[in-house]
């Protein structure tokens, strides 16, 4: 349904080849008796090499199960189809959902690698740091003790902890923050080209989230990895990324490079969910909230799936869901969104006074 | 407007609620633990105030007791002007039904067996303000409109799976409103819905607010939520039991005065790209949070304080102290020095503003 605006953005969008790249994506689970209920539901999506892209969304609408898709780590029930090529370096380009067996294992971590949201489940809570890295690098290379050793002390230093205190760690005896710094540690073990993170600072606190985001920044820039970061949290989007997608129900409602996200958003549900976050400093902008709540994906309204939240529907939104449409009044950046009234939306943002009062 | 009126220089009378030199020491098998250490705070009739903070900084601990859930080991909880634990049996029901929690977790703070009706009436029965089931009925539906469930006759006979969780924490409300209260705690209220909704629900607690004059302790880990309710009320920064810093809340969140509330203001991220880039931040000097049972000497933020001055902040442990008109800080640098880079009553500049 979308392809046609794809190829379009990956030429107006980005530099080069993309190096990985997702068209007519979908994720189905089976759920039980015969039925199923997509999840993702046809996204198309370039990532370009160093690039950072934010996917944000509600709860429910398809950004972990889009994240652990591409990685092929859905559970049994799940199952994907469409197209996702990744770009080698060399020019090689794998089709990742053919993978099997030994490439699969070869693609993931050394290709690509995931730094999951519940840091104290991505680890075994009865080996050692240690351990997991001896094993994580001795399940993809030839790596020898030393060399593993090396490795893991450099990336350890490289998120700002101490290699000789963390390896002969149990992962209870790290903090929130500290876990989680090993885990981006770890994901890195084998330079991987995209690392997808979901939800990375979610149930941190907020000098610990800070600490993390600061780490991130840091290791990209030094090892210039392409990213794709997960998140509801519209305000680590603003910080991290270079191009946001918002996600609704399933399917990339709209996407562009972060500025025009925030500043010109044109879909009705991008707008929304800015509208519902204030910022910390200044004065207290208006607030406003999305009426209702997300659709269940077992049962998706009609046409576009926002029309029965959204207030600039008409009778035409329940008619087909409409297509990524490319935004044709602002120049440069790939700017899509599905809306047919993309036109009528606009951000504005009145400010209260100490007062209360707004001018 | 309305709020402005009912200020609390307008309304001149006795605060509703009182914690004064209020402290929780929990023993444990590592010794002693001051969750909450010696704080003072109060909130007048139909005030907000915010209680902000890190995880364990004692926030839910303080609210425990302002709600006579926990007695406090030393300190004084007052209510309308009594100590709350000199109270008869009559006269702590009518505190408790005074005051009304309202919990995180709207999964687990609703009976799954009852219905919304029988969950919204069960107060009503216990405190024996209705007569019949009828006029519990009634009662029900009438609350249910108050927090935009509509219509109620839609919610009364569903059981609390089939409500999503906006819903469910607008029936936690609803419950909590059962009894006419006069303050509201609310505990990290809206840090499990979604953004979308959580704006909606602050809407309708806003509204309690003013027109039906619900003083509010609101306790929320997250500024910007505390920002958007409690803006014409004063915010409570706590860290490791301790208030540090205390003001009207613009005045916390543009010009903060205390290097942890600071700190903190600097480390959010905003939902803006170019200020949020832009944002001056000043390093901590540790990122490791000291554990309560081994408490730093003298500020216990010191180890982590870009300010800290050897010999001055681990000696002494600092007292809130007026920095400016309404506002308070403890901090022995701040005492001394005033605040660096901010004017008196001078704020940055914020997007659109």
């Amino acid at each position: 349904m979308t392809t046609t605006s794809a190829s379009d953005r990956a030429t107006r969008g980005g530099q080069g080849k993309p190096l990985l790249s997702i068209r007519d994506f979908k994720v189905e689970y089976r759920t039980g008796s015969g039925t199923t209920v997509q999840a993702v539901r046809g996204v198309d999506l370039d990532l370009f090499p160093g690039e950072s892209l934010a996917l944000v969304g509600e709860s429910g609408c398809g950004k972990t199960t889009f994240g652990l898709g591409l990685l092929r780590l859905l559970p049994r029930l799940g199952h994907a189809s469409g197209q996702v090529t990744f770009n080698r370096g060399d020019g090689t380009e794998i089709d990742v959902l053919g993978l099997d067996g030994r490439d699969l294992r070869q693609f993931r971590w050394r290709d690509a690698a995931m730094v999951f949201q519940g840091a104290m489940n991505a680890f075994n809570p009865v080996l050692k740091i240690r351990a997991h890295m001896h094993d994580t690098m001795r399940a993809h290379t030839k790596a020898s003790k030393q060399e593993i050793e090396d490795r893991a002390g450099e990336l350890l230093r490289l998120v700002r902890l101490e290699p000789s205190r963390v390896m002969d760690s149990y992962p209870h005896e790290l903090s929130g923050g500290m876990r989680q710094r090993v885990l981006i540690a770890m994901s890195l073990l084998l330079e991987p080209e995209v690392l997808i993170l979901d939800e990375p600072t979610t149930a941190l606190d907020i000098l610990t989230q800070r600490s993390v985001v600061d780490v991130l920044h840091e290791v990209r820039e030094r090892l210039g990895f392409s990213m794709i970061f997960i998140s509801h949290d519209l305000s680590l989007a603003a910080e991290l990324a270079d191009r946001v997608a918002t996600m609704y129900a399933g399917r990339i409602i709209e996407t562009g490079g972060v500025r025009d996200m925030f500043y010109k958003p044109r879909h009705p549900y991008t707008l929304g969910l800015i509208k519902a976050v204030p910022p910390i400093v200044g004065d207290l902008p208006d607030m406003e909230s999305i009426p209702g709540g997300p659709p269940s994906l077992a049962s998706l309204p009609k046409g576009c799936t926002f029309s029965p939240r959204c207030k600039f529907a008409t009778d035409e939104c329940k008619e087909a869901d409409p297509p990524l449409i490319p935004i044709t009044d602002e120049p440069g950046d790939a700017h899509e969104a599905a809306c047919i009234h993309w036109k009528d939306v606009h951000l504005e943002r009145r400010v209260q006074d100490e007062m209360g009062t707004a001018s | 407007m309305s709020a402005l009126e009912k200020s609390p220089e307008a309304a001149g009378g006795t605060p509703l609620m009182t914690l004064g030199g209020v402290s929780q020491v929990f023993d444990t098998k590592a010794g002693p633990i001051r969750a909450v250490d010696n704080i003072d705070l109060s909130i007048n009739p139909g005030e907000v105030l915010c209680l902000v903070g890190e995880s364990g900084s004692g926030k839910t601990t303080a609210a425990r007791m302002a709600a006579g859930l926990a007695r406090p080991t030393s300190g004084q909880v007052a209510f309308d002007g009594t100590d709350i634990w000199s109270l008869k049996r009559n006269d702590f029901t009518t505190f408790r039904r005074s005051v009304q929690y309202v919990h995180q977790d709207p999964y687990a703070s609703l009976n799954p067996t009852r219905t919304i009706q029988q969950t919204i009436t069960a107060p009503l029965f216990k405190h024996g303000v209705v007569k019949s089931k009828k006029e519990a009925a009634e009662r029900a539906a009438e609350l249910l409109t108050k927090v935009d469930l509509t219509p109620p006759e839609n919610y009364l006979s569903k059981y609390p799976h089939q409500l999503s969780g906006g819903q469910r924490q607008r029936v936690a409300v609803a419950r909590a409103l059962t009894l006419d209260p006069k303050l509201i705690i609310a505990d990290e209220s809206t840090s499990m819905l979604d953004v979308s909704i959580r704006i909606s629900v602050l809407a309708m607690l806003g509204r309690l607010r003013d027109d039906l004059g619900v003083g509010f302790l609101f306790i929320t880990h997250d500024l910007a939520i505390a920002k958007y309710f409690g803006w014409r009320g004063k915010t409570a920064v706590m860290y490791l039991g301790r208030i540090v810093e205390f003001g009207p809340t613009p005045k916390i969140i543009n010009a903060p005065t205390h290097p942890y509330t600071r700190a903190l203001i600097d480390a959010i991220p905003e939902p803006d790209p170019d200020l949020t880039k832009t944002k001056g931040r000043e390093s901590l000097r540790s990122l490791e949070i000291p554990s309560l049972a081994h408490l730093p000497s003298g500020c216990s933020f010191h180890p982590r304080c870009p300010q800290f001055e050897d010999g001055l902040c681990d000696g002494a442990i600092p007292e809130l102290t007026t920095i400016r008109s309404g506002q308070s800080a403890a901090c022995h640098v701040v005492a001394r020095d005033g605040v660096p880079g901010v004017g008196e009553g001078g704020h940055p500049d914020g997007p659109g503003a």
